[in-house]
């Protein structure tokens, strides 16, 4: 909402040394939002000049220009004439203009700039002639400003022009505009009988109810109108009043004044005739959205109903509309759709050049018919937003009466006698209100006369009894007044919520972070830590993902959830692994000229189902009865959270400490394995396959009871072309609340032996299939409790241990906790390890 | 040596003679400097120090000495085979000290040359901003509360007071699930519904803060993202007002931008608040003193949020007594703290996962 000063001044007291950064400030104490002050940016000396003389120059580049003197009376210091170029030509010499002279300052979009007297196309220009965009006026930079045409409806100013007097004035230049953002809650203030009630309210300044005029009272001989709604939205009648006022006689195209003009140029609308200025004026001023029709091309009663199968309408944009049963439309005798009421017109109906008898229209629609017709539609009007926001009830016959008044004063005709006012407005019921609830909320004390003073001063009608409840009516133009904290709002606003302290309330005394924010905390710590770096992506993905990372048609990382209104069509999908966008980063990464990399990220994923049931939506009237909220609770999808490493290229790069290492599968299962460690799990590998993965290159991490935490390895080559990434990509995806749920329980201690340790070394010879990890588990389990560490220390395939074969060789170190072992005693646990691998996976002790 | 000396040989008492001894202490003095390296020196020790060295033969002639002579004697031997000792010792550390110099000077490497054996990684400054708040309000006794971002349309709206025909349901805002007339569910547009979740599960007195992932339907520029990060505050207590949600505000933004710096409130709307405030922050840059500030654009205040108390109706439909009990919650943006405290000039960088910018913050922020 731009509110011109000037036209505050008029509805409420302005003090005069006030500024429009003033105005705005107080605006923003009361809850409107600041969007700035535009206008003032014009410094003196601007003045009226009259042409003297004006000799074309057409110039090399093709242009003409007009080497001008102009009168600027005494303004110049000299009383001579000015010189001036102009590459304008709207104009010639007689005529009154606008001159800016050396040291005046133009607005520009940054500030201002000064002018000064400059050398341009061989002559000294001391000044120029301005347009109205120069000025700051409106957008027109066609053409200098012509006082003659600009002032042609005020001859007695026009008569009364003196070359060299200020203009700024003149033009309304010193006029500022407050731009400010009005809530969805206070409608009203999308007027300036809103915004000048604020104002009023919030310096304590008297305000002059721009509504507070006679009213002609309703009659039976008015243009006839019916409310026929005969299906209201959640029992909400789609009007519930509607004023219809005829003038006759009109010059509906003549120009309107210069002020309505200029007013509603500065509330950012642009004037087109007097009947349509004449409507947005009185709405800019009241709040109340009106509609003026060509009664002459109405043939029966306005007939107000709900929309039919098949109906259609091109509204005053030109689109052509199918409508909806919910959308309310006026009609012409209940036939022809003359308009989408509350949001837009028709062009059939519509006040042309040719239009001497007006009906207006002043009605009140319901907030929720309007806003969805409005989104239906996606047609937004100034109409539609006042009446989502909600328009006083009350102001319709005051706004067309206003509307009229203007018409006939400046087009000419007569009203008629007639005034049809129909439908009822419910009257308010009042709110009981614990006097004392401001002080309760706020924590600031508000004494009951106070309180009391406020409301009314809101325009509540406050019925003051004895006792600490009193009863309040909140005022036509305040539908978001309904309880108790909505009136403790407005005495705390009204008061200032400046004066409200600032005190710490003392928590219970929380539990700290829980195990699982600990546990996420560390992975990401711990992967960090390791050298890879955490990313975050968007988690949608694309129908053909799970193609390209290989996934069976049954996979069930297949069931997801898809957006109704994706970002990008081709991403509608929510991830059902970190991979899934993971990946993406990582290529974006080398794209931008990475080569070696390891990322990381930590998200949820989403688990579909593909029997997915709709999730109810309860009232508000209470908690939902437990087993609907189970089947809320339950119904929304399963999201674990996942942490997802990818990495590519070396891992330690060429130089002079040797060549270069590349990352390779065993790195993922590492940075998995150590990740467990730094939780104090021992995390378990088999060899697996799974998409996306490499068939030979992937392990499955899992907890020691075989609950599965993860996979990790090399993705497929497959996989790694149909994503664009790197040779060699490695990755990991492990669940993280797998983790947390395994952790948790405090570890018991083991004491520790400070007898010595005793080491032996063991080389087996397996077929080259048997997995390392069967091989340790089958020694470990064989050398017993005393066995402290197995070290894997050399993998040896060839000659001497022959085809198809593998030579593992393991330090094994032994500790017991009450002695020193012997030598015998450790050969001989070393034979039970050797003996456990030769049963369990077929190992040969190498010779 | 400590008995007398059973086979006495008198021809040999010249060893004890004082200018014998003399003669060979110097030798022995001579011997030990000049040698250049430790097997010299161990050569000459053998030679001046063993046990058929001149001094080691005087030494043990004394025992065979009449008891009048022995004292005189003993002590001129002792002296002088403390003094050669001494000297051998002596020139001992010195040649070690030589030899340990230049082994040390042989081993000197250029260190400026570092192996990165170790890739250093970085945490996503999101993350870090995120747990430094987390921190703060565990400092204060709070709590942490989660919930999924995939969320029943009733807990995201209308359990908040944002009814069926609140704008913030239609498709220009909120990510619904397909079917969207009948799912139920939307992608969360803020983390309120982890406060109406908290609600449903305990009773008062409520301490927390749910922070996390929230989405709506922006197109990504530089200062909007449709997937971003915010964190809200709720506290439902008795006798819980709008001055304890100040001073929660004001605490919070001191620890977050530096002591000092405070909140202001401005009235505005939200449908799960009444009365609701805008938050601003006062300027940390300029505290309101540069016109040209261009943190605060010379205003002193940064909006950085919104706020209220918890609205009676959603205190009701979470099965709190709103006679009982008040709250309030506020919430504000992990993205836009960020590029407030760091000067992140672009969205695009938080978001895309390119490495730059989570490495230039390290682990800590």
């Amino acid at each position: 909402m731009r509110v011109p000063v000037e036209w505050l001044r008029e509805l409420a007291h302005v003090d005069s040394h006030v500024r429009g950064k003033d105005v705005s400030e107080t605006l923003v104490r009361v809850g409107l939002e600041d969007e700035g002050v535009h206008g003032g940016g014009v410094g003196g000396p601007l003045v009226i000049g009259r042409v003297l003389t004006l000799e074309p120059e057409p110039q090399r580049n093709g242009r003409t220009i007009n080497w001008c003197t102009v009168d600027v009376g005494q303004a110049n210091g000299t009383g001579e004439p000015q010189g001036i170029v102009c590459g304008a030509h709207n104009f010639g010499v007689g005529d009154h203009v606008v001159v800016v002279l050396p040291g005046g300052t133009l607005p520009t979009p940054d500030g201002s700039f000064q002018v000064t007297a400059r050398r341009t196309y061989g002559h000294v220009s001391a000044g120029m002639i301005c347009s109205e965009r120069e000025l700051g006026l409106g957008d027109d930079h066609t053409g200098i400003i012509v006082l003659e045409h600009r002032l042609a409806d005020e001859p007695d100013v026009l008569a009364a022009l003196v070359p060299g007097e200020d203009a700024i004035a003149l033009l309304g230049l010193d006029h500022e505009v407050v731009e400010v953002t009005v809530t969805p809650d206070r409608g009203y203030c999308l007027s300036m009988r809103g915004i000048a009630r604020e104002y009023a309210l919030a310096t304590g300044a008297p305000f002059d109810d721009p509504a507070g005029i006679p009213v002609a009272a309703r009659n039976d001989s008015g243009y006839a109108v019916r409310l026929a709604d005969e299906a209201p939205i959640r029992g909400r009648a789609g009007c519930d009043r509607f004023v219809a006022r005829v003038v006759r006689g009109v010059d509906a195209s003549s120009a309107s004044p210069s002020w309505m003009r200029r007013r509603l140029i500065d509330v950012g609308m642009r004037p087109i005739s007097l009947a349509v200025d004449v409507t947005n004026y009185v709405m800019m001023l009241l709040g109340q959205p009106l509609h003026a029709y060509d009664l002459d091309s109405l043939s029966g009663e306005i007939v107000v109903r709900r929309a039919r199968a098949g109906e259609r309408l091109t509204t005053l944009d030109g689109v052509e509309r199918h409508l909806d049963g919910e959308d309310l439309l006026i009609t012409d005798g209940g036939d022809v759709v003359l308009g989408l009421a509350g949001v837009m017109g028709g062009a059939s109906s519509e006040v042309s050049s040719t239009t001497r008898n007006v009906l207006v229209e002043a009605a009140h629609f319901d907030a929720v018919t309007v806003a969805r017709t409005s989104r239906r539609h996606r047609l937004v009007s100034e109409a539609s937003k006042r009446f989502e926001r909600g328009v006083d009830p009350a102001v319709a016959d005051r706004a067309a009466q206003l509307a009229c008044d203007l018409l006939v004063r400046y087009g000419g005709g007569t009203l008629d006698d007639g005034v049809t006012d129909v439908g009822e407005v419910a009257r308010r019921d009042a709110i009981a209100f614990d006097v004392g609830l401001p002080t309760a909320y706020v924590g600031l004390e508000y004494p009951r006369g106070e309180v009391v003073a406020t409301l009314r001063a809101v325009g509540c009608e406050v019925v003051d009894r004895e006792g600490q409840v009193v009863d309040v009516r909140p005022p036509t133009w305040r539908p978001d007044l309904v309880d108790g904290p909505d009136l403790v709002e407005e005495v705390a606003r009204v008061r200032g919520y400046a004066e409200i302290p600032s005190v710490l309330p003392r928590a219970v005394g929380g539990r700290g972070l829980t195990h699982g924010q600990r546990v996420r905390r560390l992975v990401a710590q711990t992967l960090a830590q390791q050298g890879l770096v955490e990313v975050l992506s968007y988690p949608f993905v694309g129908d053909e993902l799970f193609d390209r990372l290989g996934y069976a048609v049954d996979d069930p990382r297949r069931n997801t959830v898809r957006l109704a209104n994706p970002l990008q069509d081709e991403a509608p999908l929510m991830r059902t692994s970190v991979l899934d966008t993971l990946l993406d980063t990582l290529r974006r990464n080398v794209a931008r000229g990475a080569r070696d990399l390891a990322l990381y990220e930590i998200g949820l994923v989403t688990v579909g189902r593909p029997d997915q049931p709709p999730v109810p939506i309860p009232g508000v009237e209470g908690r939902p009865a437990d087993d609907v909220l189970a089947s809320i609770l339950d119904g929304v999808p399963v999201q674990p959270r996942h942490v997802a490493l990818a990495a590519a290229g070396d891992a330690v790069p060429a130089g002079p400490w040797g060549d270069a290492q590349r990352v390779e599968a065993s790195d993922a299962v590492a940075w998995a394995v150590e990740l467990g460690r730094a939780l104090g799990l021992e995390l378990l590998l088999r060899n697996h396959s799974r998409a996306p993965f490499h068939p030979g290159r992937c392990a499955v991490v899992t907890l020691a009871d075989g609950t599965v935490v993860g996979h990790a390895g090399e993705l497929h080559p497959k996989v790694v072309g149909a994503l664009g990434l790197p040779a060699r990509t490695v990755a990991a995806e492990l669940d993280v609340d797998v983790l947390v749920a395994a952790t948790g329980t405090p570890v018991q201690a083991r004491p520790l032996s400070t007898y010595p340790v005793a080491h032996t070394d063991l080389a087996v010879v397996v077929d080259d299939g048997v997995p390392a990890a069967d091989v340790a588990a089958a020694l470990g389990g064989g050398a017993g409790p005393q066995l402290e560490s197995l070290t894997l220390f050399d993998v040896y395939r060839g000659d001497q241990v022959g085809e198809g074969r593998k030579s593992l060789a393991y330090r094994l170190t032994f500790r017991a906790e009450d002695r020193t072992l012997t030598t015998d005693e450790v050969s001989a646990l070393r034979d039970s390890a050797m003996r456990a691998a030769a049963e369990a996976v077929g190992a040969v002790q190498r010779a | 040596m400590s008995g007398p000396n059973t086979s006495y040989d008198p021809v040999e008492v010249a060893a004890l003679d004082p200018q014998a001894v003399d003669d060979a202490v110097s030798a022995a003095l001579v011997a030990a400097s000049s040698a250049g390296t430790l097997d010299e020196l161990r050569a000459a020790r053998s030679a001046h120090q063993g046990d058929r060295s001149a001094l080691a033969l005087a030494n043990r002639e004394i025992g065979a000495l009449p008891p009048s002579a022995k004292a005189e004697a003993g002590k001129r031997v002792g002296q002088a085979r403390g003094r050669v000792a001494a000297a051998f010792a002596a020139r001992q550390a010195e040649l070690e000290a030589e030899r340990d110099e230049r082994i040390l000077t042989e081993e000197a490497v250029d260190l400026t040359v570092v192996p990165p054996r170790r890739r250093v990684g970085a945490r996503h400054p999101i993350s870090l901003v995120t747990e430094r708040v987390e921190d703060i309000f565990v400092g204060l006794g709070w709590e942490i509360a989660e919930g999924p971002e995939l969320e029943s349309e009733w807990l995201n709206f209308d359990a908040l007071n944002l009814g069926p025909d609140h704008p913030a349901r239609q498709m220009q805002d909120t990510f619904f699930v397909e079917p969207a007339d009948r799912s139920g569910l939307v992608l969360r547009t803020h983390t309120s519904p982890v406060q109406v979740r908290t609600m449903l599960d305990r009773e008062p007195p409520i301490y927390v803060l749910c922070p996390g992932k929230v989405f709506r339907t922006d197109e990504l520029d530089a200062t909007h993202t449709p997937v971003f990060h915010q964190f809200e505050g709720l506290v439902v207590d008795e006798g819980i007002t709008m001055a304890h949600l100040k001073g929660s505000l004001d605490v919070f933004v001191a620890m977050l931008f530096g002591a000092g710096t405070v909140t202001r409130l401005r009235p505005s709307y939200f449908p799960f608040t009444e009365p609701s405030a805008e938050i601003d922050c006062q300027c940390w840059i300029c505290s309101g003193t540069d016109d040209s500030c261009r943190t605060c654009r010379g205003t002193g205040w940064i909006e950085v949020g919104g706020s209220g108390m918890v609205n009676r109706r959603v205190l009701t439909a979470s099965g709190i007594d709103p006679d009982h009990y008040t709250g309030f919650a506020f919430g504000l943006g992990i993205e836009r703290s960020l590029m407030l405290r760091h000067g992140v000039a672009d969205m695009h960088d938080i978001v895309e996962g390119d490495v730059r910018f989570s490495t230039q913050f390290g682990m800590e922020i």
